[in-house]
């Protein structure tokens, strides 16, 4: 028999084997491409995971043979502009929802709830359409609108975030004659940091990363963003250099996993004040 | 406002200013308004309602015979002098979008017409009452404190409405013509088809075969990666969430990270990992004496890899929403439960797991839904490979929307692609009107 101390002892160790394990899975494809990425040659294929020689030579080739700057300025002014103008127009969606009770409310969550479900490309082709009728196609312009107006679909994170706003603090406001405007940048804005951050940063993600939309939209290869530019570069069967595309999954991959580390907080308030609210 | 106007009114014998002021709007918006004696409104609405009937007028004749017909004039070779040029027809899907933004400017204009009329009749009504019609500048204050979500709401609903909307009843539209490939605008003319291509799915062979195989998969796919997601990341929180396990915020951190790198950049990375010749997991794999696994190559082993992917990609999000969730559950019930002499399993099968599933249950649906709708994964790491032979335009780990996408992206069956477009839709909306309709979201609403 043994005794209750040293079971807990043995299944403790048995958990961190287990940590240990997972993490290893976890961090494993990050490393891999990384460890590709400084290796000579360009092909798939490595004998070990850390290379026998480096070269920094893959990470020059993004810069020298594409246009891997020009991409990268591309992608932040589209993800910047639309996560400013998304994250605006998804907060005051959430608020009107939350905040207001006016006539065909609920008709009106459904069905935005509902057309959030809808495959973005399903209506590529008609989009593509309205956007060679303005003018806009091969403009970042257009993507910023497109992304912008796809933002407040999703406003039911804000929605149940708003919700759990004391109303009687805006009430207090709006006798003290705040107007509505007032309480929302003066009140709400600043008790809802987690929201704000969380929301943001899907946004931006979300125009950082997408690649089917953008594809469609953007044709010059000054234009493309990196997401199109790395997609085009593994995809296409005539390329054989892996090593530059690892080089340049690690550009793309490091910003954005740095922010989401550094934000891990906001994260985890934003999505659990969804969860328990639903 | 006009309530309390009403109830302090006191002559009821006066004019009848709510008809004659409604029956001056309905023949020319405003004009209710100028009667009344609300000018600037009257005559701002009268402005518009000129530019609204100059549209009708000019635009809504051709909007609908374009929708009706799609077109007449065919594009063809004409000879003109001795050379013989291209004369341009008529573009049937440029005529179909351009024909559909104008119905709807003209739906929106109907509508404000008739908000404008019962506006007159209000007012009116207000006047006979006894009470005096706002000023402009009180409108303007009346509509800044009190229509204050509708201004708000307006900007996203028009974003929504041009980028969504139309887009969709597009589709819906393009499932009763037939338009594909080989029946392109501008060098052929479309036509209205009706049902055909509904009726072409179910009863040509290769399509409903397709259809069949493609549909279950996308259930068996969306249920395993769902579950698989959900339970893994609610095992690995238990672990770390354990009580003695130290340096809980590391590993956290460190099991974030697949969630935290770009999804198209790990799917990406992944794909080249399993890739069957010169990918790492099959080196390994022989250098411990095992054979190399097909494991995007053979059918079974592709949908395997999907889940086991789909896996790494998710269970950092399920991790960190129970998390959350088990932090918020009270110590005092284990504390009871270790009274009452319960084990450590029967504290997680009678208090954990209810409370989570409790919190989690609505979004689970949720994952499930979007699991039916993951375009991404598939794409990205299999592109619906390997091919199938007996499939319509399909490979064996496509679910619905890759193959929706293939079909219109790449093989230009659009009236196909639309009719599973549209049975997508009727699947996701039923799941969500039930999901949403029964959240505290919609329940908490007070009266």
């Amino acid at each position: 028999m043994m005794t209750r101390k040293a079971k807990t002892t043995l299944w403790l160790s048995f958990s961190y084997v287990l940590l240990a394990i997972i993490g290893v899975f976890c961090v494993y494809p990050a490393l891999w491409v990384t460890m590709s990425s400084l290796r000579v040659g360009d092909a798939l294929y490595s004998d070990t995971i850390i290379p026998s020689a480096l070269t920094l030579e893959h990470y020059t080739n993004l810069f020298d043979k594409y246009l891997f700057a020009g991409w990268y300025v591309n992608t932040l002014k589209i993800s910047v502009a639309s996560m400013i103008i998304g994250t605006v127009l998804t907060l005051l969606t959430g608020y009107a929802f939350s905040m207001f009770r006016f006539a065909g409310r609920k008709n009106l969550m459904s069905l935005l709830l509902v057309l959030g479900l809808f495959p973005g490309f399903m209506s590529m082709i008609a989009i593509y359409i309205l956007l060679n009728q303005m003018n806009l196609l091969n403009t970042h312009l257009a993507i910023i609108i497109v992304y912008a107006a796809g933002a407040p679909l999703f406003f039911l994170f804000s929605k149940s975030y708003f919700d759990t706003i004391p109303k009687s603090l805006v009430e207090a406001a709006r006798i003290d004659g705040a107007g509505h405007l007032t309480i929302f940048f003066r009140i709400i804005m600043p008790l809802s940091t987690p929201l704000i951050v969380f929301t943001s940063l899907m946004t931006f993600t979300g125009a950082f990363t997408d690649f089917i939309f953008a594809k469609l939209v953007l044709r010059t290869p000054e234009k493309k963003t990196l997401a199109v530019g790395l997609f085009d570069m593994i995809t296409d069967p005539f390329s054989t250099e892996f090593t530059t595309f690892a080089a340049g999954c690690v550009l793309v991959a490091v910003p954005i996993t740095v922010l989401f580390i550094l934000m891990q907080r906001f994260l985890v308030d934003g999505l659990t004040a969804g969860a328990e609210k639903g | 406002m006009q309530q309390l106007a009403m109830e302090r009114s006191g002559s009821p014998d006066s004019k009848r200013y709510s008809r004659t002021a409604a029956l001056l709007s309905v023949l020319a918006m405003g004009l209710g308004q100028l009667y009344n004696r609300q000018y600037m409104k009257g005559l701002l609405m009268l402005a518009f309602y000129g530019f609204g009937i100059y549209t009708a007028v000019t635009r809504l004749p051709h909007a609908l015979w374009g929708i009706v017909t799609l077109g007449e004039t065919e594009t063809k070779l004409r000879k003109v002098g001795k050379l013989y040029k291209q004369v341009m027809g008529d573009h049937s899907i440029f005529l179909l979008i351009e024909g559909l933004i104008t119905v709807f400017i003209m739906i929106v204009f109907v509508w404000l017409y008739v908000i404008a009329v019962k506006d007159a009749y209000h007012t009116g009504k207000l006047r006979e009452e006894g009470g005096t019609p706002n000023t402009f500048r009180q409108t303007l204050s009346f509509v800044a404190s009190y229509r204050f979500p509708h201004i708000v709401l307006t900007i996203p609903m028009i974003g929504v409405f041009f980028f969504t909307v139309m887009p969709i009843v597009f589709m819906i539209l393009v499932a009763f013509t037939n338009f594909t490939r080989e029946n392109m605008p501008p060098a052929h003319l479309i036509d209205w088809h009706g049902f055909e291509t509904f009726r072409d799915i179910f009863r040509i062979k290769a399509w409903s075969h397709t259809f069949y195989s493609v549909t279950l998969w996308t259930f068996v796919w969306a249920v395993l990666a769902t579950l698989t997601g959900y339970f893994g990341g609610f095992a690995v929180a238990l672990l770390v969430q354990q009580k003695g396990i130290r340096f809980k915020s590391f590993w956290r951190t460190l099991f974030i990270l697949p969630f935290a790198i770009p999804m198209f950049v790990s799917t990406l990375i992944l794909r080249n990992i399993f890739n069957g010749q010169f990918g790492p997991v099959n080196q390994y794999l022989s250098l411990l004496g095992f054979d190399k696994m097909p494991w995007l190559t053979d059918p079974m082993w592709a949908k395997f890899t999907l889940v086991l992917a789909n896996f790494w990609l998710t269970f950092p999000v399920s991790m960190l929403m129970i998390i959350g969730i088990l932090t918020t559950i009270p110590k005092d019930m284990y504390e009871a439960a270790d009274i009452d002499g319960a084990s450590a399993f029967q504290k997680i099968a009678l208090i954990t797991f209810p409370s989570v599933m409790h919190a989690m249950a609505p979004l689970v649906i949720m994952q499930f839904v979007g699991n039916i709708n993951n375009f991404n994964i598939v794409y990205l790491l299999t592109n619906g490979k390997p091919v199938n032979g007996d499939f319509q335009f399909a490979g064996d780990t496509d679910i619905l929307i890759t193959w929706l996408f293939k079909l219109s992206m790449e093989q230009g069956q659009y009236n196909f692609a639309s009719v599973i477009g549209i049975f997508i839709f009727i699947v996701l909306s039923v799941f969500a009107i039930w999901n949403v309709r029964r959240t505290k979201a919609f329940k908490e609403e007070d009266a």
